[in-house]
C-alpha cells in the first residue's frame, strides 16, 4: 500500500489515486461475489428443492427426477452456484415460482414469468422514489446542518437535536402513518396510495410518489443533518477558523468559506451512506404506501416463499448497498489528501 | 401547488419582517449594543421563532386541529413528567443517585422514566391488562374514546379490533411480547458477539482473521434484507408452526446483530489486551476464562453498555418492522408491529371521528416512545463518558 518514495508529482499522486480506487473496486467486487455465495448457500439450506416446490405435493418421483435433471439440480453445489452466477451476470435470474406454476400447465415458459421481467419495471420505480427522496433530503439536510452548526447551543439547535433524535428512533411506518393522517386523510392534499402504472405523466407520478418520498426524507434527513453538524463543528476549533473569526468575518461566511469546503469529504461520505440506508428503508415504506417497487415485491415473495425472486431481490439490494458504500469509500479517499498518500 | 406558493410567500414575509424589525429596534433603542451587534441571522431566528409561536397558537385555536392539540398536550405532559421525575430523583434516594440526577438533562430523565414505566408494564402485564391478549370479546370495531355517541364503549376505552379483541389489553401485552423478545434477542446477540469478539481479541492470529472476515461478509448485506431472506428459509423449515417461526426470528436477528457487537467487542478488547495487567495475568499462568471474564470484560463494560442500549433500539425496530411486514412475531401473540398493520385501515376514517386514528397510531407511538427514550439515555451516557462538549 506504501506509495513510491521520492518526489510526489501531481501525475504520481493521480496514479496512486487510480490504483487505490481500482483496489477498492476489486475489493467491492470480491465482497459482492462472496455475498452472492452466502445468498446462494443460504437458499440451498432448504429441505426439498425447486423441483418439488414447482410440482407440489402430488408429484411422482419420476417427474421430480425429470425436472431435477432438466434444471441441473442433480449436479454438485459448486457447479450449480457457478451456473447461477453466470446466468445472473448475464441478466437471467431464473423463473419465479409463483409464475412458473401457471406456466407449467401451458408447457412452456412465458417470457413474463422470468424474475427479470418482474423486477425490471419495479426496479425503475424504486430508483425513482429514491431519486426524489435524495433530491429533497440532501439539500435540506446539509442546509439545516449548517444552520444548526451556526446557531449551536441556541433553542433552535436544541430543538433540532430532540427532533432529529426522535425522527431517527421512530419506526418508518409511524412517520408514514402520521403523514398519511395529516396530509391525506384530514387535509386531503396528497394521495395516500401510490398506484403508479406505466404511461403516467411525470407530474402525476411525482405527486403520487411525494408522500412516500417525504416519509423517507424525514427519516434520512435527521441522520444526515446530525452528521453535517458534527462534521462542521469538528472543524470549528481549528486555528484557521479562529483566525477568520478574529479577523472579524461574519459567522455564516466563516462556515461557508472556511469550514464547509473542508467538511465536504465527511458530508459526501454521510450522504452516500444514507443513500445506502435508503435501500433498506424503502422496503417498509413501499409496503405502507403500496408503492409498486422492488421492496414490495421482495416482501410479497418472502410471504409466498418464492425463492428465485427472493434470491434475486436480495442480490440486487446487496449490490446496491455495496456499491453505495464503495462510492462513499472512494469519494472520501479522493477528497482527502491524507488518505491519498497512505503512510 | 398553491400550498408551496403560500410557504414561499410566508418565508419571504418573515425574512422581510426580520430585516425591518432589526432596523426598527436599532433606531428605537438608539443603537443599543444589544441590537447594534445583532446579526441578521439572529434576527431571522427570532422572527422564525415568533412566526412558529403565532402559527402554533393559531392552530391551537382552530377547531379542526385536534391532532395538533393532542401532540402539544402530549409533549407538555412528557416534559412535566420528566421534570417531576428529575425533581423526585434529586431529593429522594441515596446520595450517589441524587448527584446523578442533579446534572441530568431533562431528555435523559424522560428516557429513564420511560424505561422504568415500560419495564413495569411488561413485567406485570398479566395483572394490569383488563382482558386476555387472545380473548375475543363480543363486539368488533369499537371506536376508541369510550363515547357511545361516536361508536365507542366505556368498557373498552381504546376500542376493539376487527375480530373484537380489546386494544388496550393487547397494547399492554405487546409491551411484554415485543419488548421482551427484543430484550432477549439483544442479550443473545451480546453473548454471542461479545464472547466471540473478546475471544478474537485475546487469541488473535488465524481465529481473529477467520471471524473478522466472516463478520465483514455478513455486514456487507443490509440487515433487514438479510433477515427477510433468512426468514423465508426459516418459514419453509418451520412449515407453519408459529411458535417455531418466532423462535427462528429471534435467533436470526440475534446472529445478524451479533456481528455489530463483535466488531465493537473486538476493537475494545484489542485495546485492553496490550495492557500491563493483562500481560501480568498471562505470566501468572491464568487460563482463558479468567483472562476474558476477570481481566478484560470488567474494563470493556462501559462502551459495551452504551452499545447495548443502541443495539436494543436497532433490534426492537427491526422486530417491529418485520412484524409490521407480517413475517416477525406471529399471531395470536399481541405485538405492536402486527397491531399497526392490522389496524391501519382505521386511519381512513379519521376525518369522521378523530379518535379512530388512535387505534393504529398508539402501538406505533408505543414503539417510538421507547426507542426515543433509550436513545436519549444513551446520548447522555455517551456525552458524559466522552467528557466532550458538542
Amino acid at each position: 500500500m506504501r506509495s513510491v518514495s521520492g518526489h510526489r508529482g501531481d501525475l504520481e499522486s493521480l496514479g496512486s489515486v487510480i490504483r487505490i480506487v481500482l483496489q477498492r473496486l476489486a475489493l467491492g467486487l470480491l465482497t459482492l461475489l462472496i455475498v452472492s455465495a452466502v445468498i446462494f448457500g443460504a437458499v440451498n439450506l432448504l429441505p426439498g428443492d425447486f423441483a418439488q416446490a414447482v410440482l407440489g405435493q402430488s408429484a411422482t418421483p419420476e417427474a421430480v427426477a425429470a425436472i431435477r435433471t432438466q434444471l441441473g439440480l442433480d449436479q454438485p453445489l459448486p457447479v450449480r452456484y457457478a451456473g447461477w452466477l453466470w446466468d445472473a451476470a448475464r441478466g437471467d435470474l431464473g423463473v419465479s415460482f409463483a409464475q412458473a406454476n401457471f406456466a407449467s400447465f401451458t408447457g412452456r415458459v412465458d417470457p413474463s414469468a422470468t424474475v427479470l421481467a418482474q423486477i425490471a419495471p419495479r426496479f425503475a420505480n424504486t430508483m425513482f422514489l429514491a431519486g426524489v427522496t435524495a433530491a429533497i433530503a440532501v439539500p435540506l439536510a446539509v442546509g439545516l446542518g449548517i444552520l444548526a452548526a451556526l446557531w449551536r447551543d441556541t433553542p433552535f439547535d436544541k430543538g433540532a437535536n430532540i427532533a432529529t433524535l426522535s425522527s431517527i428512533s421512530s419506526p418508518e411506518f409511524f412517520v408514514a402513518y402520521i403523514l398519511i393522517l395529516l396530509l391525506a386523510v384530514v387535509n386531503p392534499v396528497l394521495p395516500s396510495l401510490s398506484n403508479i402504472f406505466p404511461g403516467m405523466s411525470f407530474g402525476e407520478r411525482l405527486e403520487r410518489t411525494l408522500l412516500p418520498a417525504l416519509t423517507l426524507t424525514l427519516v434520512v434527513t435527521a441522520h444526515m443533518m446530525r452528521m453535517t453538524r458534527a462534521a462542521i463543528l469538528n472543524l470549528m476549533a481549528q486555528p484557521y477558523i479562529e483566525m477568520a473569526r478574529l479577523k472579524g468575518m461574519r459567522p455564516l461566511r466563516v462556515i461557508l468559506r472556511h469550514a464547509l469546503p473542508n467538511a465536504l469529504a465527511p458530508i459526501v461520505n454521510v450522504v452516500a451512506l444514507n443513500l445506502a440506508y435508503l435501500v433498506t428503508g424503502v422496503v417498509v415504506v413501499e409496503v405502507v404506501f403500496v408503492y409498486p417497487g422492488i421492496g414490495q415485491l421482495f416482501v410479497d415473495s418472502v410471504k409466498l416463499r418464492d425463492i428465485p425472486v427472493v434470491q434475486a431481490c436480495c442480490l440486487i439490494f446487496a449490490a446496491a448497498y455495496i456499491l453505495l458504500n464503495l462510492t462513499a469509500d472512494i469519494l472520501s479517499i479522493v477528497s482527502n489528501p491524507r488518505l491519498r498518500h497512505p503512510k | 401547488m398553491s400550498i408551496w406558493l403560500w410557504i414561499v410567500t410566508a418565508l419571504a414575509v418573515i425574512a422581510a419582517l426580520a430585516r425591518a424589525g432589526l432596523w426598527a429596534a436599532r433606531r428605537l433603542s438608539g443603537d443599543a449594543p444589544r441590537f447594534r451587534d445583532m446579526s441578521y441571522g439572529e434576527a431571522l431566528g427570532y422572527a422564525l421563532a415568533l412566526a412558529a409561536i403565532i402559527g402554533g397558537v393559531w392552530l391551537w385555536m382552530k377547531p379542526g386541529a385536534v391532532y395538533f392539540r393532542w401532540a402539544v398536550m402530549g409533549f407538555a405532559i412528557c416534559a412535566v413528567a420528566a421534570y417531576l421525575f428529575r425533581l423526585a430523583g434529586r431529593h429522594i434516594g441515596p446520595a450517589g443517585l441524587k448527584r446523578q440526577f442533579r446534572r441530568m438533562p431533562l431528555t435523559a430523565a424522560f428516557g429513564i422514566l420511560v424505561i422504568i414505566l415500560y419495564a413495569i408494564v411488561a413485567i406485570f402485564a398479566g395483572w394490569i391488562a383488563p382482558h386476555g391478549q387472545e380473548a375475543v370479546l363480543g363486539a368488533a370495531n369499537i371506536v376508541p374514546g369510550g363515547d357511545p355517541a361516536m361508536g365507542g364503549d366505556p368498557a373498552f376505552p381504546l376500542g376493539t379490533d376487527r375480530i373484537g379483541r380489546d386494544i388496550l389489553s393487547r397494547l399492554i401485552y405487546g409491551a411484554q411480547n415485543t419488548v421482551g423478545l427484543a430484550f432477549a434477542t439483544t442479550l443473545l446477540a451480546f453473548f454471542l458477539g461479545g464472547a466471540l469478539g473478546l475471544l478474537a481479541a485475546v487469541v488473535g492470529g488465524w481465529l481473529d482473521q477467520l471471524l473478522s472476515r466472516g463478520v465483514d461478509v455478513l455486514m456487507a448485506i443490509p440487515s433487514l434484507i438479510f433477515a427477510l431472506l433468512l426468514l423465508t428459509i426459516a418459514s419453509v423449515w418451520a412449515d407453519g408452526a408459529r411458535g417455531l417461526m418466532t423462535l427462528y426470528m429471534v435467533l436470526i436477528i440475534a446472529v445478524i446483530d451479533s456481528t455489530r457487537v463483535f466488531r465493537l467487542a473486538r476493537a475494545v478488547g484489542i485495546g485492553i489486551v496490550v495492557m500491563d495487567y493483562v500481560e501480568a495475568a498471562k505470566l501468572r499462568g491464568e487460563g482463558m476464562g479468567h483472562l476474558v471474564f476477570r481481566e478484560i470484560l470488567p474494563n470493556a463494560m462501559a462502551p459495551l453498555l452504551a452499545e447495548f442500549g443502541l443495539r436494543f433500539c436497532f433490534v426492537f425496530l427491526t422486530i417491529a418492522s418485520l412484524s409490521f411486514l407480517g413475517v416477525g412475531i406471529q399471531p395470536p401473540l399481541a405485538d405492536w408491529g402486527t397491531m399497526v398493520r392490522d389496524l391501519a385501515q382505521f386511519i381512513n376514517f379519521a376525518a369522521f371521528a378523530p379518535m379512530v386514528a388512535l387505534a393504529p397510531l398508539l402501538p406505533a407511538l408505543a414503539i417510538a416512545v421507547l426507542t426515543v427514550g433509550v436513545n436519549f439515555v444513551v446520548d447522555w451516557m455517551l456525552h458524559r463518558s466522552s467528557g466532550l462538549k458538542s
